[in-house]
């Protein structure tokens, strides 16, 4: 147990759970209190399911009153809260405390208005990412950004993580896209945060909570941009014997004066794996691809596609395919949207990592990857989204196998880092969460953490909110630093860490 | 592969450790420091007493990669030098920021977050941040974000520099990222009311055509689409409308302000607001008002009280900024109390005692 949590363990006393379970349903209805261990196991984690803790007590409040009403008792009774949304996330940003209330938003999923002139959309914050799309359809709009796990993630959650997706480079993040947020402080304050113009009065509040991790406020409500759907998208498959020419590719893409909606890459074992299940057609005899979607007016796309494909085949593609009809690129995207769960049928299990580099790195980054996977002896399979430098290696493992977990884990700490030596960062769109804190003390150096430090207690002086995640404490690096000297070999590996 | 190596400036000096010095001596004596780069802006915000500290010397291109999409810049890099040199690539900065006159730095223009007619279709200033290299109010330097598009590690402290007006760290990089120029540009004009004007504008945002600005002023509407070739000339048709002559002139005249409309004596508000909103009820005459980003951001000469126009701007749920007059008298919305509160907690995490522009923004921060 670190001093994070041995923090957030001062504030509450051993017995205080019933009084604080008294006090908790005098606010809420009965049903809306979850204090059973049958009833807490199904928040003990969210989508990194390597790492799980029971929460002292689940709410699940429908009314912006009523958590309101929660957050001021835990505030008087300085007990921690953990906000989650549809709990998809792979960081652990929403891994429950168990001296914690672990505020559920699950039941805010009304869709409050839409302006369609406007082009906006006010929504609850337990309102999934693709909803919002499919809700705004009709009025030949959407919601662009697009991570993959949009059909359960919540927008409450996008705007925690600032989430991605694979259309970044040319429609940008959950902060791009979003226009207003109304927040509660942890003292149960309602803040309205941007406003109905296209900028607002005063400090950049909208992107500061925007990728905030639950450690600044409690999102009740966003209201979302909207943008009109493309008259057409075409996506063309490019096969490479190797993948460095894949990536020179993607820069000559964008050196053409062309910026693709998507542009992603896999390597052979993501191909392979993703073909094996979903039969996308993929050449399984390639080193890498890239699928490049372009998308914009008809005459645009037109023009672009020529283009790319001109590309494409100067920078020695040994294949090049434009998806004939829509259902062709349907099957296109879906191998890569596959690519994760397909990957997971090749092991046990599977750990995916989250780095972002400057694209000329990738070779570099390749290329130490694979020497860091014969070390481990653990395979990787690399998906990348290209256009944007946005690493997934996904390490296979077997969770079984004493010490496999701890040793990916390892493995994966030293891919980001080394992804923070070539000018990246440790993570691009999934957070750093409880899963990538120590890499924060090599990204960041401890004047820089302080003053995290310093932003947090702007909101949130009695580090009440999601304590522990996002920002390490100097102790905490210190700690960590000391474990690295001895060649990455951690003492007490049986010891959780969070 | 086309290999653009980092450029290296003409002009390239590096004082980043002196402006420390002095901001280190400066939270020692608690003296206040006035942050200035290329002075084109000194009309924007309040206007202080304070020591000055310069960055127009702190300048020089760091790295640029055309295929990566990013320029890493010091602060006082003029933007004349940014655009000459992406220009050469074929690249932009996509905000399209004034520069009001040729001295202005980058460092102002993200200080400031004063995006151009390009933002209502491509993002503002902010959007573009993707990470900076600080002094803090106790004279630390600090690094945040980076230089790759997706970032989520630690707060977004890059993107809360952006419109802080310099009152929570002295800039001394910036990282941002750039487009590539349309192949094609052109402008329509169609004459028409007011209120046609938002109609078509508002119209034409829920369709896919590639629009890069628009204004509306004295029954003109101007629109200028970009992009590929065909796309433009297609969209052309959609539009309708004339061609306008020297259009690239009338957009620069637009962003630096150029027009007789902003030759007046009268106080320029800057109005950010729903987009269409048809009447801003302030007894406005139709001259007195220049619209563009599509009705999102009006320009209003007006001589009413500031309390009169931040009142209607609340209403409204927008915000009013007193761009250009003499009396610098409540130039920024008032915020709420519970958002002044969190304003003043921020201002003590990196400025504790309170020497980076004091009262720059607001007089209490």
């Amino acid at each position: 147990m670190t001093d994070n949590q041995t923090q957030a363990d001062s504030k509450t006393h051993p017995g205080n759970k019933v009084s604080l379970l008294k006090d908790l349903l005098k606010l809420l209805p009965k049903d809306a209190v979850l204090h059973e261990e049958e009833d807490l196991h199904p928040y003990e984690c969210d989508g990194l399911s390597a790492y799980r803790h029971l929460p002292m007590i689940v709410v699940l409040p429908d009314t912006v009153d009523q958590v309101q009403a929660v957050l001021r008792l835990c505030y008087e009774s300085e007990v921690p809260v953990v906000a989650r949304g549809a709990g998809t996330g792979l960081s652990g940003g929403a891994l429950p405390l168990d001296n914690g209330v672990l505020l559920s938003l699950a039941k805010f999923k009304d869709i409050l208005h839409i302006d369609p002139k406007r082009r906006i959309a006010r929504v609850q914050p337990g309102v999934r990412n693709l909803a919002i799309s499919q809700a705004v359809d009709q009025y030949g709009l959407y919601y662009a950004p697009d991570p993959s796990s949009q059909i359960a993630c919540t927008i409450g959650g996008n705007v925690a993580e600032n989430s991605g997706g694979v259309h970044c480079l040319k429609y940008g993040l959950t902060v791009h896209n979003i226009q207003q947020l109304k927040i509660l402080t942890i003292e149960g304050e309602l803040l309205t945060i941007g406003g109905s113009g296209l900028d607002s009065a005063g400090y950049d509040l909208l992107a500061l909570m925007t990728g905030s991790e639950g450690m600044l406020g409690v999102i009740v409500e966003v209201t979302v941009k909207l943008l009109p759907k493309p008259e057409r998208a075409q996506v063309i498959l490019a096969a490479f014997d190797n993948v460095v020419k894949a990536g020179e590719a993607v820069g000559n893409i964008i050196a053409a004066g062309i910026i693709p909606a998507g542009l992603e890459m896999m390597d052979k074992l993501a191909i392979s794996a993703a073909e094996d299940f979903v039969h996308a057609g993929y050449p399984l005899d390639a080193e890498a691809i890239l699928l490049c979607e372009l998308d914009g007016t008809n005459e645009e796309v037109s023009e672009h596609v020529a283009r790319v494909r001109e590309v494409l085949q100067q920078s020695g593609a040994t294949e090049v395919r434009t998806a004939k009809d829509e259902a062709e690129r349907q099957t296109f995207w879906k191998g890569r949207k596959a690519a994760f769960p397909a990957v997971g049928r090749l092991a046990p299990d599977y750990y995916c990592m989250d780095g972002t580099i400057p694209r000329k790195q990738l070779p570099r980054v390749l290329e130490a990857m694979a020497e860091l996977s014969k070390e481990y002896n653990l395979p990787v399979a690399n998906v990348f989204h290209a256009g944007d430098g946005n690493l997934h290696p996904l390490i296979l493992y077997d969770a079984n196998i004493p010490g496999e977990l701890e040793r990916t884990e390892e493995f994966g700490g030293k891919i980001l880092e080394f992804c923070v030596e070539v000018g990246g960062t440790i993570t691009g769109e999934h957070g750093v969460g409880i899963e990538k804190i120590n890499q924060m003390c090599v990204q960041f150096n401890p004047l820089e953490l302080t003053q995290f430090h310093a932003v947090k207690a702007a909101f949130d002086a009695e580090n009440l909110l999601n304590p522990g995640k996002a920002v390490p404490t100097l102790h905490r690096c210190a700690e960590f630093g000391a474990m690295h000297v001895h060649k990455g070999k951690l003492p007490f590996p049986e010891l959780e860490r969070f | 592969m086309m290999k653009e190596n980092i450029i290296e400036a003409g002009m390239n000096t590096d004082i980043s450790l002196q402006l420390q010095q002095r901001v280190q001596q400066a939270y020692e004596d608690k003296v206040a420091l006035q942050i200035i780069g290329g002075n084109s802006k000194a009309f924007y915000g309040y206007a202080i007493q304070a020591e000055t500290l310069s960055l127009a010397e702190h300048r020089g291109v760091l790295s640029y990669e055309p295929t990566e999409l990013v320029i890493t810049v010091r602060s006082g890099t003029t933007l004349k030098e940014i655009e000459a040199l992406l220009d050469q690539h074929g690249q932009m900065l996509p905000f399209e920021p004034a520069a009001f006159n040729e001295a202005a730095t980058i460092g102002g223009t993200i200080a400031c977050n004063l995006s151009g007619p390009r933002r209502a279709y491509a993002g503002a200033a902010r959007d573009y941040l993707l990470g900076c290299k600080i002094i803090n109010g106790k004279g630390e330097i600090l690094t945040f974000g980076g230089e790759v598009m997706k970032n989520v590690a630690g707060y977004d402290v890059s993107r809360l520099m952006a419109g802080a007006m310099g009152t929570l760290g002295v800039l001394l990089e910036v990282s941002l990222k750039v487009l590539p120029k349309a192949e094609a540009e052109m402008t329509r004009l169609l004459s028409c009311s007011v209120n046609e004007a938002i109609e078509k504008m508002h119209a034409w945002s829920q369709t896919p055509l590639p629009i890069s600005a628009t204004s509306f002023h004295d029954s003109v509407l101007s629109v200028r689409l970009s992009g590929a070739t065909k796309a433009v000339n297609a969209a052309v048709n959609h539009v309708g409308g004339d061609a306008m002559e020297n259009a690239e002139k009338y957009w620069f005249d637009v962003k630096e302000q150029r027009l007789d409309f902003f030759n007046s004596e009268k106080p320029l508000w800057r109005l950010s607001l729903a987009s269409d909103i048809e009447s801003l009820s302030l007894e406005e005459k139709a001259d007195d008002t220049f619209y563009e980003w599509g009705g999102a951001l009006r320009w209003l000469k007006s001589e009413l009280p500031a309390e009169t126009i931040q009142a209607r701007l609340d209403e409204l749920d927008g915000h009013a900024s007193l761009f250009r007059d003499a009396e610098k008298l409540n130039v920024f919305q008032p915020l709420t109390p519970a958002l002044m509160r969190i304003h003043k907690n921020l201002k003590n995490a990196f400025d504790p005692h309170n020497i980076l522009n004091p009262g720059k923004l607001y007089p209490e921060l």
